[in-house]
């Protein structure tokens, strides 16, 4: 068991912007209505870099800086855990199509944006933060695969840290092998210990046990819909505010059991 | 940080199949690189292929089938891994022991294929194609995580040519913190056309033999390789994690700071980590790709820490690059040169770099040795160090 304390949170989904409006819908005072992200343009990139991101870069970013928005702390002193079950499936369309074709002219910014820890390194460049960051997959369980190891980051080195859940739907030939709801993305900044800032104190073990869901079924549909969304149950309890048990499934025959108290 | 022991590793290179063939080319200073076409590319290069990949998974993995995953399934049969991870399963249980595998592409060269036999209007990709088995990251690690029958915490980790050294920083944390007893760590990365046109798009890829450190370097060779570490808490074992760094370079996507401060930092953590000195250190096995840019950084890098006391070299010119399997690669050779006491060349470096002020070695040392560093960088500015002992 480890103790974790949250000290601000972020996401960007369909019907769920930002998180005062993904706040006011889960813990039931709107209700949700599926919209469309508006287009987004990440504020701590330098120009230059801007224009070289890609949507699934541009995903992790959004809830990122939503989370930062609120965080008090100095944003180059974050570490950081980006947790993505597919990355950008954008991109490994384009060289795929460009390598079928005589000429294989890969687009060299296309290739050197196809590693699975682009996010992590727009996010260095960003906030100038040289502090250790990693990016894993854990396929549909990388939102809580992702927390866990944000959680053991964040014990070990004593750094708040920033972990960013995302995934992007891609091009119909690969939507088709991995159908997404929609593109979608979640932070949460965790602290080794508790501040003025402190939403709320978890405590994560491994257990069996059953895997939560949203009541409502619409907000179910968008949990199962993209991996960073399986956050939705801890979402709701920390929207809620009461303290809770939440269960995530990883990729193994042992769960995830988050427990919310108050800080 | 508390130490790890190393209690079983191995390796699977261009060089060849297990520990003893890496040891031998390292002692014979023969590469496994060859200048041979991979797939239908037809770019020139050399490139380090792992030869037996031709057979397919055994019927009940077949949706795995892939050639990342053949070259994770060659990798575990070698040096007695899969037992040397039964009997720890037999220790702690499955549940207790984790698994964390780097990889960059995983199995990207199935999603290549499938393009090519994409058809029909809207075109489709072909029935056969399985990309949560072969494409997604994550495909190798459950792969590795079924065949050994271990059902602990994992995650893939892909942080480009560091992925397979920050495994080891993964495990260390989940076994300190007690959420798993014991973990399996490694890297599993095969040749794809992804990389290859990807490299030569950035004119990274080198036409000759990569020449790390070399006063005319051109850049990389692209290999592949499989490599496992079964890893426990210190107490009996030979072999030791003692540190391991971390950091970012916050400079650019694909081009290293070239004052290496990303990699100073990582360095530097792994020595304090490990509450060691520079002068403590008896050999550094460089990142090393071969690329201008890349070598030099890290020679500042290095020279900033170490000056010219400690022996350096990049084993590249042995295996090619193996990307998101170069951390494991790279740990498993800095055991083998811990064990054997052997300090490897520079392989194919004919001049070193006039501006280079580490101390690159020429040729090979033959000497008992304690504590070696092993550097993985990577795209994204992703930054790992290691540093490993024996007692």
């Amino acid at each position: 068991m480890i103790e974790l304390f949250i000290q601000a949170l972020g996401i960007a989904a369909p019907g769920l912007a930002d998180w005062p409006q993904a706040r006011a819908v889960l813990a039931g005072h709107t209700a949700w209505a599926n919209a469309e992200l508006p287009p987004y343009q990440p504020a701590l990139l330098p120009p230059n870099e801007r224009r070289r991101v890609t949507p699934s870069v541009k995903q992790a970013f959004r809830a990122a800086e939503d989370a930062v928005s609120r965080y008090t702390g100095a944003v180059d002193q974050l570490a950081a855990v980006f947790a993505s079950s597919d990355g950008d499936l954008g991109i490994i369309h384009r060289i795929s199509l460009a390598l079928t074709e005589t000429a294989r002219a890969v687009s060299p910014t296309d290739f050197h944006n196809s590693v699975h820890n682009a996010a992590a390194g727009y996010w260095s460049i960003a906030t100038g933060s040289r502090l250790p960051s990693t990016t894993i997959s854990a396929y549909d369980d990388s939102f809580a695969a992702g927390l866990l190891e944000a959680a053991l980051l964040a014990t070990a080195s004593g750094h708040d840290t920033l972990l960013v859940a995302y995934d992007v739907p891609g091009p119909p030939l690969l939507q088709a092998a991995r159908p997404f709801i929609g593109a979608a993305s979640v932070a949460v900044i965790l602290s080794p210990s508790s501040g003025p800032q402190t939403l709320a104190r978890l405590r994560l073990s491994l257990g069996v046990g059953a895997v939560s869901t949203m009541p409502d079924l619409a907000l179910d549909a968008l949990r199962l819909g993209n991996p960073a969304l399986r956050a939705l149950p801890l979402l709701r309890a920390l929207a809620l505010g009461d303290p809770a048990a939440i269960g995530f499934a990883l990729p193994s025959s042992q769960g995830l059991r988050v427990e919310i108290a108050p800080p | 940080m508390t130490p790890l022991g190393i209690r079983h590793y191995t390796l699977t290179t261009a060089l060849g199949a297990g520990r003893a063939s890496q040891l031998d080319a390292l002692r014979n200073g023969s590469t496994g690189l060859r200048a041979e076409p991979f797939e239908s590319a037809t770019l020139p290069g050399w490139i380090g292929v792992v030869a037996g990949l031709d057979t397919p998974l055994p019927t009940e993995y077949s949706a795995w089938d892939c050639r990342n995953n053949r070259l994770a399934e060659k990798g575990l049969a070698q040096d007695g891994f899969t037992e040397a991870v039964a009997a720890a399963r037999s220790r702690y249980g499955g549940a207790r022991i984790g698994v964390f595998i780097g990889t960059s592409t995983s199995g990207v060269l199935q999603t290549e294929q499938a393009y090519r036999a994409r058809s029909g209007t809207p075109e489709q990709l072909p029935p056969w194609f399985q990309h949560a088995h072969t494409q997604n990251a994550y495909s190798v690690c459950d792969y590795v995580q079924r065949r050994l029958g271990l059902t602990g915490i994992s995650n893939a980790v892909s942080t480009a040519c560091s992925s397979s050294a920050k495994v080891f920083a993964s495990a260390q944390r989940a076994i300190a913190a007690g959420f798993c007893d014991a973990a399996v760590v490694g890297g599993v990365d095969s040749l794809c056309l992804t990389t290859l046109y990807g490299f030569n798009a950035l004119q990274l890829l080198a036409a000759d033999i990569c020449r790390p450190a070399d006063a005319n370097r051109q850049g990389l060779s692209i290999g592949e390789a499989a490599g496992f570490a079964l890893l426990e808490p210190a107490a009996e074992h030979a072999l030791r994690l003692e540190g391991y760094g971390e950091s970012n370079d916050a400079h650019h996507m694909s081009a290293p700071d070239p004052e290496g401060r990303g990699a100073l930092a990582a360095m530097r953590q792994a020595l304090a980590g490990a509450d060691t000195q520079p002068a403590d250190v008896d050999y550094i096995n460089l990142h090393g790709t071969a690329t201008p840019a890349n070598d030099l950084a890290e020679d500042h890098a290095v020279f900033a820490l170490f000056g010219a006391a400690v022996p350096c070299s990049s084993t590249k010119g042995w295996t090619g690059h193996t990307l998101g399997a170069a951390g494991i690669v790279e740990a498993g050779l800095a055991l083998t040169a811990l064990e054997a006491g052997l300090i490897p060349q520079s392989l194919n470096t004919r001049h070193i770099d006039p501006a280079f002020r580490s101390q690159i070695v020429h040729s090979a040392q033959q000497r008992p040795i304690k504590r070696v560093l092993s550097n993985s960088f990577g795209f994204g500015g992703s930054n790992c160090s290691l540093l490993f002992s024996r007692p």
